[in-house]
């Protein structure tokens, strides 16, 4: 009974992997190729069919906004943005976090107190007021979202990185490892690093989305991505604004955007069942 | 009719049988012993008897308590069969308490619960069961949380529960297991004074106690009995190999030849060490003080004492992972740093340990062979991969691994495989002191018992010399040669094994060795001569730290502290050495 039940939780789980997994490969090969076939472009406007209602038939497979640009092509463009900007806005708080919680954890005493006060002192600064600072100082730009972002999502990372570097500092192999004569720098390859993996997949699945719905949360109050360029956050804010006649524009950016969010949810989720029965076993 | 009935009882998980084809019966009133290594299938018996085994598990076969058939009923049907008619204590009383209920409250709800007695009538009831389980001031231990006993009284208390019911069976799963033998010994008198006419399942993996307990024992391999009978013909006469194997694994304290004395010279000294935490809000914890000894080559020191008594700090603090207050640590007449750190590679290397829990001190992410050769790179860094890899899979030959465990991790590895692939990668780059930290505690015993061979054949073979830290005597008389008995962080004893197992000067001693169980019926063993637990050593008690539980205490004990001195080749800290 209970193998039967095993392996077939085992399979819904893989299952999981590999459909979230394939609906968002699909939908980034879209997005790349989408464009290129199309016979629109995400700047021309098409004044005679502004506020086209989404058609298989027509020239607008996804409709037209309310300056008649094809909507298909600017919502394929939302992903491309909003996936590039979560991988790395993640890539960077994944590095600076790793690196900044790993040295605090193994260090321990005076420098990781200093280190993680550091964090607490950023963790109070009020976000969007920052984010605000940052885009006056230094002008709008598509580059400032990922710092934005990566800026915030890396406190959560060192802190977690360092608690778990914390308790395997403690464990007996790496004492092991100590005693013998193994280097600073070697016990951190070796014996820290690889056991922290698992944790900072599982986590970085959960900082992508995180990402997303913070830079969407900035396009829509028009802080993000300044058009003509467009992310899924900023499709739907338009789309919020049109929303009485033309109601596809909000609900094909928001569909999209809610797809990929529950994507990398999925994977997440799945992903940590698969390491923690990994640790159990 | 008999109290319990288990008829053909087999429980699966999956494809994976824990007990096969169980048969066996428990008279009202009896005691009778349950045996195995673990994975017998010991513990999955003991909850399929009360119907506590999860969904997962498929079990087939009959269990007749007081004549209700438990595979077969239902919840409510359950409920009423358990604490009125059978009872279980488990292994870890602080698991089982619930933290945030008042122990009283937590007997008061089982008398309840059952409609047995309410109101005052049942905080009556619950005192006078505190009473009985020999809690100190029973009135005041009514409003305690169970953080705020120590492990002896949570066990107590977790005894009065299953007791409070006056249940026909108690089941008690490895009641002493976490506990020190001193308060084991008091544990295993109480249940055999307050049972009356309970029948007790004792499940345990140590005969000694089965042998002065139990009327009747029974013994499991791999979900199977294969031996069953009065606990004296049992033990006389074994039927099952698997028994006597059990049986001869047993260490023992009354037979078995010891260790002479080695001379030689001094490879480890430890001088004057004192170790000292920082405990916040509480000042300094003394954990070691002003301890010294010496380990000679080829020569296995063993450290003994119950828990807190400073055995695993003084050890730690000789490697340096954990830095000396005080004193020194020289190896081989050269003062050694106070950190790991701050050591000589070529010292690393001559200093190694061997940790309790086997799988935990093995990377999971590496491999045996990965394992085992990080040593080499590290001392031996001209070696070709070659060499290296040859040199790793003699070594694990000579421990008693074949070539197919190289590319295994740790989470494929037994825990007796593992313990070896440890003791293989602290041997491997043949250092000259072995420090061993409860290394076979966790250990079933004829996996124990290769260990310690193991041990003493590198020993034979390289004149190694051995730290053997132990709470158990029986297993240490066995290996070693000299043999140092601590008490909250103090010296007590330093005697050669012969000395010490025959005429040990110190009460504490004494008390200990009388507490160790002997794995035979006829043979004396087991005895509670020890009251109490050992105090917090955040408040140690003035003068000598034993007074406190010592039979012999004077005056003089309780505001002197005794000086360390020799006696008759024992050194001893007594005032009383001479007259006890």
């Amino acid at each position: 009974m209970s193998s039967i039940h095993n392996t077939w939780r085992r399979l819904w789980r893989n299952r999981v992997i590999a459909i979230s997994g394939s609906i968002l490969t699909g939908l980034v090969l879209v997005s790349v190729i989408g464009p290129m076939v199309s016979p629109h472009n995400y700047l021309q406007t098409d004044f005679g069919n502004i506020l086209q209602a989404p058609s298989f038939s027509g020239a607008h497979l996804f409709g037209t906004d309310d300056l008649g640009r094809d909507l298909f092509v600017r919502a394929l463009l939302g992903v491309q943005v909003t996936i590039i900007i979560a991988l790395v806005a993640s890539a960077v708080s994944l590095v600076i976090g790793v690196v900044y919680g790993a040295v605090a954890g193994f260090a321990g005493g005076r420098v990781d107190a200093v280190m993680m006060r550091f964090v607490d002192t950023l963790y109070a600064l009020p976000f969007i007021f920052f984010v605000i600072l940052l885009m006056v100082a230094f002008e709008r730009n598509f580059f400032l979202i990922f710092v934005a972002i990566g800026a915030v999502n890396w406190l959560d990372m060192a802190r977690i990185v360092r608690g778990q570097t914390l308790s395997l500092r403690e464990r007996e192999f790496v004492q092991a490892a100590q005693l013998t004569g193994v280097s600073f720098s070697k016990i951190i390859l070796r014996h820290i690093a690889p056991n922290l993996i698992g944790v900072v997949v599982v986590y970085l699945t959960l900082t992508i989305p995180q990402a997303i719905l913070v830079e969407s949360f900035l396009s829509f109050l028009g802080l993000g991505i300044q058009e003509p360029q467009t992310s899924l956050g900023a499709l739907v804010d338009a789309g919020v604004n049109q929303i009485e006649g033309a109601s596809w524009m909000l609900l094909i950016p928001a569909t999209l955007l809610a797809l990929i969010l529950l994507c990398f949810n999925f994977i997440g989720d799945a992903l940590r069942d698969v390491f923690d029965s990994r640790r159990s076993r | 009719m008999k109290l319990l009935e288990v008829d053909n009882l087999s429980i699966c998980y999956g494809d994976e049988a824990v007990v096969s084809e169980l048969s066996f019966a428990v008279e009202a009133g009896e005691s009778v012993g349950l045996v195995g290594e673990s994975g017998s299938g010991k513990t999955q018996t003991a909850l399929a008897i009360l119907g506590l085994l999860p969904g997962s598990a498929m079990v087939t076969g009959k269990i007749s308590l007081a004549g209700i058939d438990v595979v077969a009923a239902n919840d409510e049907a359950l409920d009423k069969l358990r604490a009125r008619r059978a009872a279980i204590v488990f292994q870890d009383p602080l698991q089982a308490l619930n933290p945030f209920v008042r122990v009283g409250s937590q007997l008061r709800r089982i008398l309840i619960a059952h409609n047995i007695a309410s109101g005052t009538d049942a905080d009556v009831r619950v005192i006078d069961m505190l009473r009985r389980v020999g809690l100190p001031d029973p009135e005041r231990q009514f409003q305690a949380y169970s953080h705020q006993l120590s492990g002896g009284m949570r066990q107590r208390v977790m005894i009065a529960a299953a007791l409070i019911a006056e249940p026909e069976l108690l089941i008690a799963d490895e009641p002493t297991t976490a506990l020190d033998v001193t308060v084991q010994a008091q544990i295993l008198e109480l249940l055999e004074e307050i049972r009356d006419n309970t029948a007790l399942l004792l499940i345990t993996h140590d005969l000694g106690i089965v042998a002065g307990r139990c009327e009747r024992m029974l013994v499991l391999e791999k979900g199977r009995l294969v031996e069953e009978g009065r606990t004296a013909s049992v033990f006389s006469g074994a039927q099952h190999a698997h028994t006597q194997t059990l049986i001869d694994a047993a260490p023992r304290l009354d037979r078995g030849a010891m260790l002479p004395q080695v001379s030689g010279e001094d490879v480890l000294e430890i001088k004057d060490a004192t170790v000292s935490y920082d405990e916040p809000g509480h000042g300094q914890l003394i954990a070691v003080q002003g301890l010294s000894v010496a380990v000679r080559r080829g020569e296995t020191v063993a450290i003994v004492g119950e828990s807190g008594s400073g055995k695993s700090s003084l050890v730690r603090a000789a490697l340096g992972l954990v830095p000396l207050a005080a004193g020194r640590v020289a190896f081989c007449g050269q003062v050694l740093g106070n950190t790991v750190q701050s050591r000589a590679v070529t010292v690393r290397r001559d200093l190694q340990l061997v940790f309790q829990d086997p799988v935990g001190s093995l990377n999971p992410q590496m491999n045996v062979r990965a394992i085992v050769a990080e040593q080499l790179l590290v001392h031996e860094p001209d070696l070709s991969s070659q060499d290296r890899h040859d040199q790793v899979a003699a070594m694990l030959e000579k421990i008693g691994l074949d070539d197919s465990y190289l590319d295994r991790y740790p989470h494929e590895l037994s825990g007796g495989q593992a313990q070896r692939v440890a003791i293989a990668r602290a041997l491997i780059i043949k250092p000259q002191v072995l420090v061993c930290d409860e290394a076979v505690a966790a250990l079933d015993g004829s996996v124990r018992k290769q260990i310690l061979e193991l041990l003493l054949r590198a020993q034979s073979e390289s004149g190694l010399s051995i730290l053997f830290i132990s709470h158990d005597l029986a297993v240490v008389r066995s290996i070693s040669h000299r043999v140092l008995v601590m008490y909250m962080g103090r010296l007590v004893e330093l005697a050669d094994s012969a000395s010490l197992f025959t005429r040990a000067r110190h009460p504490y001693t004494k008390a200990l060795l009388e507490a160790v169980p002997v794995p035979d019926p006829t043979a004396a063993g087991g005895y509670a001569s020890l009251a109490g637990e050992v105090p917090s050593i955040l408040t140690p008690p003035s003068g000598c730290a034993f007074h406190p539980r010592c039979p012999h205490a004077k005056e003089i004990c309780t505001t002197t502290r005794p000086s360390v001195r020799e006696l008759d080749g024992i050194t001893v800290a007594c005032h009383l050495a001479e007259s006890i």
